[in-house]
């Protein structure tokens, strides 16, 4: 019975072989042109960075390779131009970035971990809270938030825009669901081993969550890299902004520096697709958490 | 000394250890900014003058037609990308899930890398190409099809269309992959019993991967309703500010700006938000009491 299943099965796939080919080559092209659209507006941006910003302000963006008037003025500006901030910028986006991951991330585990590996009497309440969080957009909070940080004196400060982010609930919940997934015999192996519980937190979770670690980590970098409306109220000095508010102070009712800000906008995306590059395989991997068992 | 050590090792009290800076920031950033919000949508707030006007501001508000316009505004744009980046995501990730795709890992970086740009260089980029100028791109591929050239940014429904390209083009992928981590989980053998009961294709789609990608859908329904109610940088950026030609791109969000930080007038802004916070609560439990996911069955 088994055998005659199998040479069913053998004897349609090599009927589908042909049918199966043109739809591959079908499939591939659907996601090729995809592909093209996706990435046309990067191309745009890419090559309009060498235009000349008062032609984009004369013509508006279009694909439209003229060697004429194309040139590296803008770059040459952007990296030696030295009457602007944009190196400035470039380093706070990245040290807010770099400290948003590490304590987003440390935290939201712990609070993940108490969520998911241990049976106490509030946790359903706990678990329901953290999902009302995610259910109310904060934008609704922004202002009574911002006239916190003022009380708080913590306006104009890199601890201002971290600290109200810093328990991300998407972040916790994600961390639980991969968690939810995990055996939790490992947590009953570290205790009869002599392990507190911080340290079967620490020493036993923690490397088997690094799949989720790494899916997360890029969120949050990503995230922060580009985080723009908090930022833009708590920042108010020139050399505290970050690369998008500073990129968005370049368009000013008296004029628009589309010299620096197309090259810069360039520059600003770099960093992060390197990332996302080099990370991908994690990143997947990641999201696909809940498949990933022990 | 030694026994709050032990209590705080203990089994018992290691939870709630773990669980402290949720209820700190829970506390400081959440319940106690939403109880001022609350508050102050009760108060007419000038410097240094603070004064009750119980329901005055929610008066306004209903007469607001500004206001009006700006909910309308969003719940447009909300319901267009419910239509647009549920489907067809859902759709590519099922393609691409099986074996007839060849270079799956570049195509999913092609289609995510969108989402990795901030809405400053996404927002500033298709403003220029949907300039009104005969030269700008968009204006070009309409004269390709031989239309003439459009004035997007001016026009209520092209400007819509504006924000909603922005939006498809930055979470197409986004969505596609969490569909793609959703299909991971479904028993292959599942496939193999359809395909010998004659079911492929269209069928396979519909029977099996549609109705078990629900707890997907689940997920990327509720970001997208939030994300579309709460939506403001984009038309932030795509008009270069916070105002457009006949608010055509004012949203709840954008009114709640200008309101709060724009005129300073904290009192009317917060009710505004509560407005928000009232309409995110009623969808959201609509649809999760739709979705049955109120049933216990989390363990």
């Amino acid at each position: 019975m088994a055998k005659q299943k199998d040479s069913f099965n053998i004897e349609k796939k090599m009927g589908m072989t042909l049918k199966t080919r043109i739809l591959s080559v079908i499939a591939t092209l659907f996601f090729a042109i995809l592909g093209f659209i996706v990435v046309f507006p990067f191309i745009v941006m890419v090559i309009a960075s060498f235009r000349p910003g008062k032609d984009i302000i004369r013509y508006g963006l279009a694909l439209k390779i003229d060697f004429d008037v194309m040139s590296l003025n803008n770059y040459k500006y952007l990296f030696f131009g030295g009457d602007h901030s944009y190196f400035t910028w470039f380093k706070n986006s990245m040290v807010l970035t770099l400290l948003t991951v590490v304590l987003t991330l440390t935290i939201c585990y712990f609070v993940a971990y108490g969520l998911s590996m241990y049976d106490f009497k509030l946790r359903n309440f706990l678990f329901f809270l953290v999902i009302a969080t995610m259910m109310v957009p904060f934008e609704i909070l922004m202002l009574p938030l911002f006239q916190e940080m003022i009380d708080l004196k913590l306006i104009d400060t890199t601890a201002g825009v971290i600290l109200p982010g810093l328990v991300s609930a998407s972040t916790v919940f994600f961390f639980r669901q991969y968690m939810m997934g995990l055996p939790k015999e490992l947590l009953d192996a570290g205790r009869i081993d002599g392990a507190t519980e911080y340290g079967i937190c620490i020493k036993i979770m923690f490397p088997v969550t690094k799949p989720a670690f790494a899916a997360m980590a890029i969120l949050t970098s990503m995230g922060a890299w580009n985080s723009m409306l908090w930022p833009l109220l708590v920042y108010r000095s020139a050399n505290k902004f970050t690369l998008p508010i500073g990129l968005n102070s370049l368009l000013t009712p008296y004029g628009n520096n589309y010299d620096l800000l197309i090259a810069g906008s360039c520059f600003a995306v770099l960093p992060i697709f390197v990332v996302f590059l080099a990370f991908q395989k994690y990143f997947i991997e990641g999201l696909t958490a809940g498949a990933v068992k022990g | 000394m030694k026994s709050l050590k032990k209590a705080l090792y203990s089994q018992k009290v290691a939870p709630y250890v773990f669980v402290l800076p949720f209820i700190l920031s829970f506390i400081f950033f959440w319940i106690y900014p939403l109880f001022s919000t609350i508050k102050m949508s009760f108060q007419s707030i000038l410097p240094g003058e603070i004064e009750w006007v119980g329901l005055d501001n929610y008066r306004k508000l209903l007469k607001d037609s500004v206001f009006h316009l700006a909910i309308r505004n969003s719940f447009t744009y909300m319901i267009w990308t419910l239509i647009l980046l549920i489907p067809f995501p859902m759709i590519f990730a099922c393609i691409m899930d099986g074996h007839l795709v060849k270079a799956k890992g570049f195509f999913k970086a092609l289609l995510y890398m969108p989402a990795l740009t901030s809405v400053v260089v996404a927002g500033t980029l298709f403003r220029l190409m949907f300039a009104e100028m005969e030269t700008s791109q968009m204006n070009q591929i309409v004269q390709w099809f031989g239309l003439e050239p459009v004035k997007w940014l001016k026009g209520k429904h092209t400007g819509m269309l504006a924000l909603l390209v922005i939006c498809c083009w930055r979470w197409t992928g986004v969505n596609m992959l969490y569909y793609l981590s959703g299909l991971k989980s479904i028993d292959k053998s599942l496939y193999e019993s359809a395909e010998i009961d004659g079911a492929s294709g269209f069928k396979r789609f519909w029977y099996i991967q549609v109705p078990l990608l629900k707890p997907t859908t689940i997920y990327v329904l509720t970001i997208s309703i939030y994300g579309g109610l709460a939506m403001f940088l984009e038309s932030f950026m795509l008009w270069n500010g916070n105002a457009s030609p006949n608010n055509i791109g004012l949203t709840i969000v954008g009114y709640l700006y200008r309101r709060g930080i724009e005129k300073n007038q904290l009192g009317y802004a917060s009710a505004v938000g509560l407005v928000l916070f009232v309409m995110a609560l009623i969808v959201n439990i609509v649809q999760l009491i739709w979705n049955g996911s109120f049933k216990k069955e989390d363990r």
